[in-house]
C-alpha cells in the first residue's frame, strides 16, 4: 500500500470528526505557538541589551578615581580624584591590550543658540573618543588632534542639544553656539542613538576639544584628572587583557600592594554586557521551557484522542483487516493520522506564534525577534511529538484480532 | 476452468471458548467441503455455529483443532499479513450490519479494498464505479451511508466485497436486516454473481433464502445436521412476484 493512498485515508479520518480533530490540534497550536512567542521574546530581549551595549561602544574599558572601598567606608568611583594626566598616558602608552585613549572631563554648562537656550553638561575630550563611544555623525566632523592642540573653540553636538537650540531635525554645522557665553563654531552633529543601556538619553551630549574645555570652561588644567578615562581595546577579546593590566599599571604607578584595594576602578562594559546577555538568556530558556510542557501537554492530548478513537474505531479496524488491511497499514494509519494532527498543529502554531510576536512589537513595541531555527525546531518536535505519542495507540490498533474488532460493541 | 480441487475444505474442525472456567463448544467437528462455483446456504438456530464457522471460513478467527485448506493452501500455517492477502485477494465479505465506513462515500468504501491490494487512485476509481453499476447503484456513487436505505448499504457493502474478483464470499445473515422484498432483490444479486462463477456461502435462518441456493447445510449444536444438494428457486422471479402483491 502506498503513502499517499494512507495519508488519505488517514485525512479522511481526520475529517470525519472535524470538531474533535480541531480541539486535538488546538493542543499543539498553542504549544507550539507558546514556544514561538516566548523564544522571540526571550530573544527579542537579549538583542536589545546587545544592541544598547554596542551603541555605548564595544571593546570599552572606563577608568575612574576612588575604589569601591576605602578605610572601610564606601566612597564610590570618582569622589576623590586620583588619576593624573601622566596616568592618562602611561595608560596610552604602557598596558598591553589597549588601542587608544580618551580622557573626559565635564561640567554643567549653559548653550545659547539661535535664541534659544539649554543646560547640560559638556564634555571635554580628544577624537579617539568618538570611536570608543563608537558615535557617528550625522553631518559635519568630529573635532581633530590639531583642534585639541589648537585649543580651537569647536563643538561637536547631540541630537538633543541640537534639537533643543536649533528646533527639531535642523542641521546646526556651521552655526556659533555660546557656551556659558563663549561662542564656538559647531563642526559635527552626531546621529541619535537614543536611551543609552542605563536608560538616560544618550544624545544630550555637547562635545568639545579638552584642551579648550579646560582653557574656556574649567579655567585651567589641575594635576588630577577630575574625570572618566575611556579605554579601546585592541579588540573584544581583550578587553579582559586590558582591565587586567590597567589595574595592574596604576597600582604599581599609585603605590598600591598586591591585596590592598586600589585607588582606581577599572569596569568592563562588554562583560557587563554579556551578564546581561546571558540574564535574558536564562529567561529565554526558562520561557521556552515552559511552552515546551505546554507542547508537551498537546502532544499528550494528541495521544489521548487516539487512544479513545481506537477504542471508538475498533469495529472500522476490524473491517479493514476484514477486508485485507496487514497490522502495518493500521499501524501506519494511525501514526500517520497523529503525525497529520501534530504537523497541521504545528503550522498553525507557528503563525499563531509569529503573530503574536509580531502584534507584541507592533502594537505594543516590544522587542520580538523570530529566528527561523525556532520556527523549525518546533515544527520538527510536533511532528515527533506526534509520531511519539501516536505510536502506542497505533500499535494498540494493529494488534487487535480481526475477529474480536470486528465484534466490538 | 478446469480446476478441480475444492475452494475450500474443512475437517474435523472444533472451536472451543473459554469463559472464566467454563468451555463452550462452539464447533465440535465440523467437515465440509465446497466446490467452484457453488451456492450453499447455512443454517441452523441461533447458537448452533454458523458464525463461528463463517468466521474460521473467512480467516478471521482460527479453529481449536481440525485442519484447513481453502484454495488449496494450509490456512494455519500463515500468518497475519499473508491471512489479510488472503481475505484481501481470495475473500469477500458481506455482513449483516453492513460495516459501511459512516460519513464516507460509496465510492470511497468500494476502493477500500483495492487501497491495501495497493491499486492506483484512477483503477480503484474506475473498478469501484463499475462494482457500484453491477448492483444496480450507478447513481448513488457520492451517497454515504446515512443517504441510502438498508438494501441499498448492503448494496454497497457487496460491491465492495466483489469489487476485488475474490474467489469466495462470505455472507453471514445478509439479509437479516433488511425486509422481505428487499431480501429478495438481494438474494436476486447473489445468484447473478453466482451465475459469473463466484462460489458463495450464506448464513440466514430464514428457510425461503436458503430455498434461493444450490446446497442446504443445517447446523445444531456445532455440527453439521444435514448436507444436501437442490434446485434454487429464481429469485429475481420471486422478486419481480413479489412487487406485484399489493401492499
Ligand atoms: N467470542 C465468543 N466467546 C464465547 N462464546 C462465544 C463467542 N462467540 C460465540 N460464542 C458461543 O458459541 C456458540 C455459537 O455461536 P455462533 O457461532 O455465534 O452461533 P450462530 O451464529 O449460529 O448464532 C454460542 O453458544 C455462542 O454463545
Ligand atoms: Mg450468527
Amino acid at each position: 500500500m502506498n503513502i499517499f493512498a494512507t495519508f488519505r485515508i488517514a485525512v479522511l479520518a481526520l475529517l470525519r470528526n472535524k470538531m474533535r480533530s480541531f480541539l486535538t490540534v488546538l493542543g499543539i497550536i498553542i504549544g507550539v505557538g507558546a514556544v514561538i512567542a516566548m523564544v522571540a521574546i526571550g530573544e527579542g530581549a537579549k538583542a536589545e541589551v546587545q544592541s544598547a551595549f554596542d551603541k555605548m561602544g564595544t571593546n570599552m574599558l572606563v577608568v575612574r578615581s576612588g575604589s569601591s572601598q576605602q578605610g572601610g567606608v564606601r566612597g564610590g568611583a570618582g569622589s576623590q580624584p586620583t588619576i593624573t594626566w601622566d596616568d592618562v598616558d602611561a595608560i596610552a602608552s604602557e598596558a598591553p591590550g589597549v588601542a587608544r585613549v580618551a580622557p573626559s572631563i565635564r561640567q554643567s554648562v549653559q548653550l545659547l543658540g539661535d535664541g534659544q537656550n539649554w543646560t547640560t553638561s559638556a564634555e571635554g575630550t580628544v577624537p579617539d573618543y568618538f570611536t570608543i563611544r563608537a558615535w557617528t555623525l550625522k553631518s559635519g566632523a568630529f573635532f581633530s588632534e590639531a583642534d585639541v592642540s589648537g585649543k580651537t573653540k569647536v563643538i561637536v553636538l547631540g541630537a538633543t542639544v541640537a534639537d533643543s537650540l536649533f528646533g527639531p531635525g535642523a542641521d546646526p554645522v556651521g552655526a556659533v553656539v555660546r557656551v556659558n557665553n563663549v561662542p564656538f563654531e559647531v563642526v559635527g552633529l552626531l546621529a541619535r542613538k537614543g536611551q543609552s543601556a542605563m536608560g538616560q538619553d544618550a544624545d544630550d551630549v555637547a562635545l568639545m576639544p579638552i584642551s579648550t574645555f579646560a582653557a574656556k570652561i574649567q579655567g585651567g588644567l589641575k594635576k588630577y584628572m577630575q574625570g572618566t578615562v575611556y579605554v579601546g581595546a585592541n579588540s573584544p577579546a581583550d578587553t579582559k587583557l586590558a582591565q587586567s593590566s590597567i589595574d595592574e599599571l596604576l597600582r604599581r604607578r599609585h603605590g598600591i600592594r598586591e591585596g590592598q584595594d586600589s585607588d582606581v576602578t577599572v569596569n568592563n562594559l562588554a562583560e557587563a554586557a554579556s551578564a546581561r546577555a546571558e540574564g535574558t538568556e536564562t529567561m529565554t530558556r526558562l520561557l521556552a521551557g515552559i511552552a515546551l510542557v505546554s507542547l508537551l501537554v498537546g502532544g499528550i492530548g494528541i495521544m489521548n484522542i487516539m487512544l479513545v478513537s481506537v477504542t471508538e474505531r475498533t469495529r472500522e479496524i476490524g473491517l479493514r483487516m476484514a477486508i485485507g488491511a496487514k497490522p502495518s497499514d493500521i499501524r501506519i494509519q494511525f501514526v500517520i493520522e497523529a503525525v497529520t494532527l501534530s504537523t497541521i498543529g504545528g503550522a498553525f502554531g507557528v503563525a499563531l506564534g509569529v503573530g503574536a510576536a509580531e502584534y507584541l512589537r507592533s502594537s505594543l513595541g516590544w522587542a520580538t525577534v523570530v529566528q527561523p531555527e525556532i520556527v523549525a525546531i518546533s515544527l520538527g518536535f510536533s511532528a515527533v511529538v506526534g509520531v511519539g505519542f501516536g505510536l502506542y495507540p497505533a500499535h494498540k490498533a494493529s494488534g487487535l484480532d480481526p475477529i474480536t474488532a470486528l465484534r466490538f460493541e | 476452468m478446469a480446476d478441480e480441487t475444492p475452494i475450500l475444505d474443512a475437517r474435523d474442525l472444533e472451536k472451543t471458548y473459554t469463559m472464566g472456567t467454563q468451555a463452550v463448544h462452539a464447533l465440535r467437528g465440523v467437515s465440509l467441503t465446497v466446490q467452484r462455483g457453488e451456492f450453499v446456504a447455512v443454517m441452523g438456530t441461533s447458537g448452533s455455529g454458523k458464525s463461528t464457522l463463517m468466521n474460521i471460513l473467512g480467516c478471521l478467527d482460527r479453529p481449536t483443532k481440525g485442519s484447513y485448506h481453502l484454495v488449496g493452501r494450509e490456512v494455519s500455517r500463515l500468518d497475519r499479513d499473508e491471512l489479510a492477502d488472503i481475505r484481501n485477494q481470495v475473500l469477500g465479505f458481506v455482513f449483516q450490519s453492513f460495516n459501511l465506513l459512516a460519513r464516507t462515500s460509496a465510492l470511497e468504501n468500494v476502493e477500500l479494498p483495492m487501497i491495501y491490494a495497493g491499486v492506483g487512485g484512477r483503477e480503484r476509481r474506475r473498478r469501484a464505479t463499475r462494482a457500484l453499476e453491477q448492483v444496480g447503484l450507478g447513481d448513488r456513487l457520492d451517497h454515504t451511508p446515512n443517504q441510502l436505505s438498508g438494501g441499498q448499504m448492503q448494496r454497497v457493502a457487496i460491491a465492495r466485497a466483489i469489487v476485488t474478483e475474490p474467489k469466495l464470499i462470505l455472507a453471514d445473515e445478509p439479509t437479516g436486516n433488511l425486509d422481505s422484498k428487499t431480501s429478495l432483490e438481494i438474494i436476486a444479486l447473489f445468484q447473478d454473481l453466482r451465475a459469473t462463477g463466484i462460489t458463495i456461502v450464506l448464513v440466514t435462518h430464514e428457510p425461503d433464502i436458503a430455498g434461493f441456493t444450490d446446497r442446504v447445510i443445517l447446523m445444531r449444536d456445532g455440527k453439521v445436521q444435514y448436507d444436501r444438494p437442490q434446485t434454487p428457486v429464481d429469485a429475481r422471479a420471486a422478486a419481480d412476484a413479489y412487487a406485484e402483491v399489493p401492499a
